[in-house]
């Protein structure tokens, strides 16, 4: 087998618990989207595309709400921006001589998960690595949104709102494990979140500003008080 | 206003954030402040959008409450994404079936 074949198959293995857990996510966003007013077919359609759970949720309130295009464009921008900060990160992850059209494929799904196994991967990270999570994620990601559209009004409310938790208990997969191993990761997570339940409390700053902001700069802060040695980055 | 419009505004508008960064920064950046920052960056933006999120994402703040610790505890003793989400849904269903 070649090595390309090797690590495609790795990343279908690594992609598969996302899968499941977009699934269940994905289905209380399929909830909202059918209370947004759009069918199963336009559901399963924008999470193809967009592959973001926050940026979609948002996407659909302005529908909901029969917002401005140019609203949509900037609520995009808002509730979507740590992407941007992700693909940075990410371009420093794939070997510098990826050809273009990888990286226009890579970048249609990075998405937190993605992310957050591309950057465990660490050296080690491959495009044909993210093709295979990309394959079981993205099915399950759209999939799971058009089932809730279908079927969520079907769904008894204690189950759809037991499944809202499912996408934060992903992400705590994510960060906790590396806080374990690394006091001042630790220290970044415990202080971002306290930092953030206060800025909750100021009621001019919108939810997807408040994480823009406290991202740039809780992680600026970090970096000029405990800077990365080299060598460092891709062991935690 | 037409849904299939906003579609393509959705996707066109979060593909250019994607894609830009990677297909701008084609070289291994050498500034230690930008590497250490974007080292930071996913710890940080993940925790923020956890919390204090999760604790209105439920019907009742105890729940959330549970769902977050039982989940920060999994996590710790290197349970998996699947197993961690799962639970935290399991608290929930759970607990609800008393507080609500």
């Amino acid at each position: 087998m070649s090595e390309n074949r090797i690590t495609w198959r790795r990343g279908i293995r690594d992609g598969i618990p996302i899968a499941l857990g977009y699934f269940a996510v994905s289905f209380a966003l399929g909830i909202t989207a059918h209370n947004a007013g759009l069918s199963a077919l336009q559901a399963a359609l924008a999470s193809f595309l967009c592959n973001a759970s926050a940026g979609e949720y948002a996407a659909f309130t302005v529908i909901a709400a029969n917002g401005a295009y140019w609203e949509m464009a900037l609520m995009m921008l808002v509730a979507n921006a740590r992407y941007f900060l992700m693909s940075c990160a990410l371009s420093q992850c794939l070997p510098p001589d990826t050809p273009l059209h990888h990286r226009l494929f890579v970048a249609f799904d990075v998405t937190d998960e993605i992310f957050g196994i591309a950057v465990a991967a660490g050296d080690r990270l491959r495009p044909s690595y993210l093709y295979g999570a990309m394959s079981v994620a993205i099915p399950g990601w759209a999939g799971g949104t058009c089932l809730g559209v279908l079927m969520g009004s079907l769904l008894p409310m204690g189950v759809v709102r037991a499944l809202s938790v499912g996408l934060y208990g992903m992400f705590l997969a994510i960060i906790i494990p590396p806080a374990r191993n690394n006091r001042i990761i630790a220290g970044v997570v415990a202080f971002s979140m306290a930092v953030s339940w206060v800025a909750a409390f100021l009621p001019f700053l919108s939810e997807g500003m408040r994480v823009i902001l406290l991202t740039v700069l809780i992680s600026a802060a970090a970096a000029v008080l405990f800077p990365v040695r080299e060598g460092e980055e891709a062991a935690a | 206003m037409n849904i299939w419009v906003y579609l393509a505004v959705m996707a066109s508008t979060i593909y250019a954030i994607r894609a830009l960064p990677l297909v701008l920064l084609r070289r291994r950046i050498e500034n230690r402040f930008i590497r250490s920052f974007l080292y930071y960056v996913p710890y940080v933006t993940l925790a923020v959008m956890t919390f204090p999120a999760i604790l209105s994402a439920t019907g009742s703040i105890w729940s959330a409450w549970a769902a977050l610790l039982a989940g920060i505890l999994l996590a710790w003793c290197g349970a998996g994404l699947l197993t961690v989400s799962v639970s935290a849904c399991a608290v929930v269903f759970v607990l609800e079936m008393f507080l609500c």
